[in-house]
């Protein structure tokens, strides 16, 4: 099997079958009164990994990871952290450390006292305190910054002043709860990375909370799509971005097509696809969907070539007018109109500084895609 | 609300002060009245200054006063916060609907109703009245100041702080202890001098549940009141005047000093 | 340091987190917190106020002390039920049969109602104003509103006294301009009663409403001049409807503890105006008819429990909205 995107990733105990997942909740549901966040959801996460919980607000990703940080209980099913059932343990029992997202820095103590709260709270000798702490300030470089007060402190500063106060106990997990929100765009990108680099020095199990799909899509070993307090697909970005499992976990990352239609027979094993308005497609995977079933054909704007002319070898070709076109500099984003008036996103990187097929709006323009470019969808 | 004063607002804001103010000036002014007369300037005289380190019935109920407040302020202080915390971190236990009620009515009813209801219950009790009486009268109502004042700050405290704690291995206990208890100090210390000044200033209270061997100095000077005043009145009141005032702007130099310390710190730290 | 394995956290030192011991504690000192505070109110403040309705059924006695039936532990059932049957409601049969009282009550009520209006009046300008101030000089304001507060309000009322008597300063002062060829009889009457609970209740009611104001929107009286509104307009329409959560708040913390009030209708009321609180004091000390003291009481309370019932919803709102 060809491998997705052009990332292999040599990490990947979730393939292999011998492998115990280190975090595991089964079947965990949450009630508040009559709202549930949480419904019957199971989830494995193994040792070392990055992994993310995407979501919109709302979809029960914050209320799964304070379940697993204690502050809440589940209603119903189990977490089980390296085996151990974590029922009944409160927050300040468990082997768990998290960042939250206000950074909740205690603002009566400065960075050291901050840093080593935790620490104290095990009754560690006070030189070992010391070591430790400075050893965590070395290493989010705030080393001259010890006595200063939260107050003090700028808003990268202090979100790295929490993520020094939550690896400080050499924690098994580390959560976070959108670690990256109240960062501005260009120490967002940096401070991406620096988590990543931080997890793998650390050999930690990280576990994200996100609405950002940037943020999850960069960061992450693997992503869990929430919505409603179900998981729609746990995958590699790479998987979820080119393989979605539905509908929904399509729209929700990145742009996609949703081509609508039925089954309509097998030529050189392949799938066509047909609608009763005249489209016709030949695609690749079928996902095993019988004749005469609803499907949609997934693809991506980028997979779609536009041209002015129709291309010769085009498995699928269709023509349409330009209706709208959006220039982002990096790529252009071409809307094409169809006779049966769907519009098509198309999009097209601008990698010379000329385009030698200029179009603009209202054209006659050809959009044109391979069997491979999309994903058939049955949910 | 936008700033932005007009004429208008000027004015208003001005002869509001000016109103608040005028009598406490005057008050100042005429104890320093040669003449008996509180109506008649008869030059400046600190005579009724020097009697007043005289008048033992005075300066003895200046003391009782005194060491009730420090004591019932303090007490006020303790249940106040407990009530406070009991309202804002248990939403749900039995008889809430009445405790909340109790805590907060005292707050509007008038005077007389707690001090006759206070009066009853010590004679029903067969107690003693004296001091004991009234500081016990005075932290039944203060109480439910200091927890509106604690509540408030409980209200708009970050629970995260809290939770944060929890996390990194503290008890509930020693959260509140180390994270919970020094974050809402503040408030605390408002609720206590908030107490503390109404114990001072009580009258109608202290009168049902003081007996005869206690005297509290706003007994004294209403008793003074209706027989006949000396300026001596208006010494001791521009002492308390003065001790109050130097207290509020005390602390209010203090506070500003440490506003803009940590204004300076802030800025400091958003350079490059 | 680099690359330590996670499991390398130490175990806890026996006891560091605390064992059962330490749960048991928690949940000994959550009781606690409620129970403490809980504990002391039920009896200085329930229990007297039952006392007080007790009271009020009773009849006055010239003994110690002086009100008949006394309950007496040591009777038992028998006693008790002897007693019961011995309340009657003579005593609010007789104030309401009397004139002087109901007038009181009456006189009480309205001497509060007006003199709210008259602090909500003076009130409001000097809370927009300082709303309205810049941002720098309003914790001063704030500071300057509370100090009186803090001094003592005896003091404060009997400062009016010498202001407001015949040979005062304010006679003084209006017949030195000329504006008046005689003295201002204000002292002892109602208008006395009024500046003076206006002057002691102001802060009440200008930080709630400094406290509203302060929080509002700014561009909502911009958005309505924008859309054609003038400046009074504006503040009719749009700025004094929102404040009147802190309306509300102000006009409860005056008016419920002014029908009560003692010593501003004591001391610059005189014999000819009535208020309630002041019958209550006479009836106790000067009368001691402590039976119809407590009568006066609990119809007092009967008619404040509207008010206060009021005041609790608009706190528990607050609290709610707080959350």
């Amino acid at each position: 099997m060809k491998s997705l995107g052009s990332i292999r990733r040599s990490f990947a105990p979730w393939n292999d079958p011998g492998a115990v997942p280190y975090i595991r909740f089964e079947n965990v549901t949450k009630r508040f009164g009559d709202y549930t966040a949480v419904n019957d959801l199971s989830l494995d996460v193994y040792e070392r990994e990055f992994f993310a919980l995407l979501g919109a607000s709302g979809c029960g990703k914050t209320t799964l990871l304070r379940m697993l940080a204690g502050f809440e209980e589940p209603t119903a099913g189990r977490i089980l952290l390296d085996g151990q059932d974590l029922a009944g343990i409160p927050p300040y029992r468990r082997p768990v450390n998290m960042m939250f997202q206000s950074y909740a820095l205690f603002p009566h103590m400065n960075v050291w006292g901050n840093i080593a709260f935790g620490l104290r709270q095990d009754r560690m000798p006070r030189n070992e305190i010391r070591q430790r702490v400075e050893e965590v300030l070395k290493l989010v470089r705030l080393e001259q910054f010890a006595l200063r007060k939260p107050h003090q402190l700028s808003g990268g500063q202090r979100q790295r002043v929490a993520l020094a106060r939550s690896v400080a106990k050499r924690p098994k997990v580390l959560l976070l709860d959108e670690p990256l929100g109240a960062l501005d765009k260009k120490l967002r990108e940096q401070t991406q990375f620096e988590l990543m680099d931080l997890q793998q020095d650390l050999g930690l199990t990280f576990m994200v909370v996100t609405h950002d799909q940037e943020e999850a899509m960069t960061m992450a070993d693997r992503i869990a799509i929430m919505d409603r307090g179900e998981v729609m697909q746990v995958a590699t970005p790479a998987e979820i971005y080119e393989a979605p499992a539905s509908r929904f976990v399509a729209d929700f990352v990145g742009n996609v097509n949703l081509f609508e239609g039925t089954v309509a027979g097998r030529e050189d094993g392949r799938t066509r696809i047909a609608d009763d308005r005249g489209m016709s497609l030949l695609v690749n995977e079928a996902g095993g969907a019988p004749e005469g079933a609803g499907v949609a054909f997934a693809i991506r704007p980028e997979k779609i070539r536009v041209s002015s002319a129709r291309p010769a070898a085009a498995v699928n070709a269709m023509e349409g007018e330009i209706y709208d076109i959006a220039y982002l500099g990096d790529m252009t984003v071409y809307h094409v109109k169809l006779p049966d008036g769907r519009i098509v996103k198309a999009s097209a990187l601008n990698a010379a500084r000329t385009s030698d097929d200029p179009m603009t709006w209202n054209d006659r323009a050809w959009i044109s895609f391979a069997a491979d470019a999309g994903v058939v969808l049955t949910r | 609300m936008n700033a932005g004063w007009s004429r208008f607002n000027v004015a208003s804001v001005s002869v509001g002060f000016a109103f608040l103010y005028l009598p406490i000036v005057l008050l100042v002014i005429y104890s320093f009245n040669a003449s008996r007369l509180v109506t008649v300037w008869a030059g400046f005289s600190t005579r009724w200054y020097v009697s007043l380190i005289h008048n033992e019935s005075m300066l003895a109920a200046a003391w009782v006063t005194l060491r009730v407040a420090l004591l019932s302020a303090t007490a006020a202080t303790v249940l106040g916060t407990l009530a406070a915390l009991a309202l804002t971190r248990y939403t749900r236990f039995r008889g809430r609907v009445l405790f909340s009620g109790m805590v907060f009515a005292p707050l509007v009813m008038p005077d007389v109703i707690i001090g006759l209801s206070l009066l009853l219950l010590f004679v029903a009790l067969g107690f003693d009245r004296g001091i004991v009486t009234i500081t016990l009268a005075h932290i039944t109502f203060t109480m439910c100041f200091v927890a509106v004042v604690v509540q408030s700050r409980l209200l708009s405290f970050d629970r995260s702080l809290e939770e944060a704690a929890m996390d990194l291995g503290a008890t509930p206990v020693r959260t509140f202890f180390q994270v919970t208890l020094p974050v809402i100090a503040p408030a605390i210390v408002a609720g206590w001098m908030l107490a503390f000044t109404l114990s001072l200033d009580d009258l109608v209270i202290a009168s049902f549940s003081a007996g005869p061997g206690a005297t509290t100095l706003p007994m004294k000077i209403y008793s003074q009141v209706r027989l006949g005043v000396t300026p001596e009145i208006n010494a001791i009141c521009t002492i308390l005047i003065g001790i109050v005032a130097t207290g509020v702007v005390a602390a209010t130099l203090v506070n500003r000093r440490r506003e803009l310390r940590r204004q300076r710190d802030e800025q400091a730290a958003h350079a490059p | 340091m680099a690359g330590a394995a996670p499991t390398a956290s130490r175990p806890p030192a026996a006891g560091a987190r605390g064992g059962p011991g330490a749960r048991i504690f928690a949940a000994v000192a959550g009781r606690l917190v409620i129970m403490v505070p809980y504990a002391w109110l039920l009896v200085f403040f329930l229990v007297p106020a039952l006392i007080v309705v007790k009271i009020s059924l009773s009849q006055m006695a010239v003994s110690v002390p002086p009100y008949a039936p006394v309950f007496d532990p040591g009777g038992g059932l028998a006693g008790l039920l002897d007693a019961v049957r011995q309340f009657s409601l003579e005593n609010f049969a007789w104030l309401m049969d009397d004139p002087l009282y109901i007038n009181a009550y009456l006189s009480s009520l309205m001497i509060a109602a007006v003199s709210t209006a008259l602090t909500l009046l003076v009130g409001y300008p000097v809370a927009y104003g300082m709303a309205r101030a810049p941002a720098t000089i309003r914790p001063s304001l704030l500071m300057l509103v509370i100090l009186p507060f803090w001094t003592s309000f005896l003091i404060r009322v009997y400062a009016w006294i010498g202001i407001l008597k015949p040979e005062g300063l304010l006679n003084q002062f209006l017949l030195g301009i000329g504006v008046i060829s005689q003295p201002l009889v204000i002292l002892n009457t109602n208008t006395a009663i009024y500046i003076g609970i206006v002057y002691s209740y102001l802060p009440f009611m200008v930080l709630p409403l400094y406290a509203t104001l302060e929080k509002m929107d700014g561009s909502l009286v911009e958005a309505a001049q924008d859309l054609g509104c003038t400046r009074t307009g504006a503040f009719w329409r749009v700025t004094f409807p929102l404040s009147l959560p802190g309306v509300v708040a102000g006009c409860l913390l005056v008016f419920i503890p002014a029908v009560g009030e003692f010593v501003i209708p004591d001391l610059l009321g005189g014999s000819q105006t009535l208020m309630i609180g002041k019958t209550l004091w006479n009836e106790f000390f000067a009368n001691r008819d402590w039976p119809v003291a407590s009568a006066v009481a609990v119809l007092l309370l009967l008619v404040l429990v509207v008010p206060i019932m009021v005041f609790q919803k608009v706190q528990a709102d607050a609290q709610e909205k707080g959350r």
